[in-house]
């Protein structure tokens, strides 16, 4: 309760320490304000195009059909009923039920000028479903199930296809998590050094606070206000600037005929998330940074 | 009060600073601590404020057990206790009266009841005039005097003066030591670690000696019994 009070007491003291020592160490402040800004936009920028780049592939995802073909013993009404087990199946997104005409009439438009398919007649095709699953990755369970529905006759998959993009989600979900890994320890590391910097210079003022009988926790807290401003201004300077590079590459982007096949999300949509991104890295850059730096100084 | 039991300090490379030194300095009491370089003072001074512990036997401070002291506690136990050092240890970029006021910070006074002790204290030490001044734009004995004003400034029972008279001439020593004298006038226990003979022989009181680790004599009779080296 007593550390309480004295933190409400010195509250205001304590914060305007904090921010006296920014400018108190002008240069190491500006310097590690740039390279957070620097570190928080290489982050944004590969978190942007690893959200774009997955939501391209999960759309890509999506073209990669189950077919499942029905008993061609069963009439049309029977076949169609079987969707409605299809549509049970936890993993399945869409389906679409496609009659033995619509069947032959997509493939003769696939092999128009073949002369080889010239007699194929709709009753050499079956009634199928067109399947569109969750997620890919679980394919092959899935599939097991669509075969254990009785009147399902054959069930046709792409496995290599499916599993290629899920091999390629997770490479970039692992390359994505290392670089923002990376680039947040450099931040972390740059914070912490200019906060010892700025320790060292009143490495006397701490002495003596502490032989008066400063809590660790007085002492800490200018030096915790200081990393967190820091860290917070290079949030907000590398949010802004995040913003405004993401506009001009979408803008430039647009302006290329062959590039306007990629369906990039704007800014907008991302706004939450990068508001949540930007701030937890600055605020733990920053708090991180200067708290485990001081525990040496403390030391007295 | 302070009071050392039979207390050694070894430090790691294996020499004994303190073989075994016991004694009590009660509350009030004016006393002066003595002994060549190296005998051991500074180390009585670090023990004190809880800078080290004891390798063996117990150091009571103000009511603290310092050989089993917990960390989180120091902080409190060093707000009974002043220190003032030879060097006075004063932080040039604040004012006089910052460099008081910061120490009441530091324990979560109120800004009152700093704005009404600080001008107190500042009087008390003869700096009310140069609150508004810098340490650098001070003489000797005026920082020193600052630096009594801030080990003084949060009322504390005891004040360790370590060489309190060390960087200064003969004249100012004797105004610091009269200073010293009047807080302890005050009721604050008051230890003076010093080389200066001809100080401790012009102030009748108690005169701890130490050399090599262990007390030598201790009197009343403000006698220096050691040779200096």
């Amino acid at each position: 309760m007593g550390i309480i009070i004295m933190k409400i007491n010195n509250l205001g003291y304590l914060l305007k320490e904090g921010v006296r020592g920014i400018f108190l160490h002008g240069f190491m402040s500006f310097a590690a304000v740039c390279v957070t800004v620097a570190c928080l936009l290489i982050v944004g920028s590969f978190s942007c195009l690893t959200y774009n780049v997955s939501i391209m592939v999960e759309d890509l995802n999506k073209t990669n059909e189950v077919l499942v073909y029905v008993d061609e013993t069963l009439p049309e009404a029977e076949a169609r009923s079987i969707g409605a087990k299809i549509s049970t199946l936890e993993n399945v997104f869409d389906r679409e039920f496609i009659t033995r005409e619509d069947a032959l009439k997509d493939f003769i438009a696939d092999h128009e000028g073949d002369e080889s398919f010239s007699g194929v007649e709709a009753s050499d095709l079956r009634h199928r479903f067109r399947v569109v699953l969750v997620d890919n990755a679980l394919m092959r369970e899935t599939v097991e199930e669509l075969q254990n529905i009785p009147g399902v006759a054959k069930v046709s998959a792409s496995y290599e296809l499916a599993e290629g993009f899920t091999t390629l989600q997770k490479v970039l979900q692992i390359v994505s998590v290392a670089v923002i890994g990376v680039l947040l320890v450099v931040s972390l590391l740059i914070i912490s050094n200019t906060v010892k910097l700025a320790m060292y210079d009143r490495r006397d003022e701490i002495a003596i606070m502490k032989m008066v009988g400063a809590t660790n926790g007085f002492i800490r807290l200018p030096f915790v206000v200081e990393g967190f401003t820091l860290g917070m201004l290079g949030a907000g300077v590398a949010f802004g600037l995040e913003w405004f590079l993401y506009d001009l590459l979408l803008a430039r982007l647009a302006e290329v005929d062959t590039l306007k096949l990629f369906d990039f999300v704007p800014f907008e949509q991302l706004l939450l998330p990068m508001v949540i991104t930007f701030t937890a890295a600055g605020l733990f850059v920053g708090i991180v940074g200067s708290w485990t730096s001081i525990r040496k100084f403390l030391n007295v | 009060m302070i009071e050392f039991n039979n207390v050694v300090k070894s430090y790691s490379v294996g020499n004994k600073a303190l073989k075994g030194v016991s004694m009590q300095i009660e509350d009030g009491e004016f006393a002066f601590l003595v002994g060549p370089s190296g005998s051991g003072k500074s180390t009585i001074i670090k023990l004190i404020t809880g800078e080290l512990k004891p390798t063996s036997g117990t150091v009571h401070v103000n009511g603290y057990s310092l050989d089993r002291i917990r960390k989180r506690e120091i902080p409190y136990m060093r707000r009974t206790v002043g220190v003032v050092f030879q060097d006075f240890r004063l932080i040039e970029n604040k004012t006089v009266y910052e460099n008081v006021a910061f120490v009441m910070r530091a324990i979560g006074a109120r800004e009152r009841e700093i704005r009404d002790r600080v001008p107190y204290v500042l009087e008390l030490v003869g700096l009310d005039t140069k609150s508004r001044r810098h340490p650098g734009e001070l003489s000797g004995g005026e920082q020193q005097r600052l630096a009594i004003a801030r080990a003084l400034v949060n009322n504390p029972s005891t004040i360790i003066a370590d060489e309190p008279t060390g960087n200064l001439d003969p004249a100012r020593s004797l105004e610091i030591m009269s200073l010293l004298m009047e807080i302890n006038n005050l009721g604050t226990t008051m230890l003076v670690v010093t080389h200066a003979r001809d100080l401790v022989e012009r102030f009748p009181k108690r005169v701890i000696a130490i050399d090599e680790g262990l007390i030598i004599s201790d009197g009343m009779d403000g006698y220096y019994h050691y040779e200096d080296q």
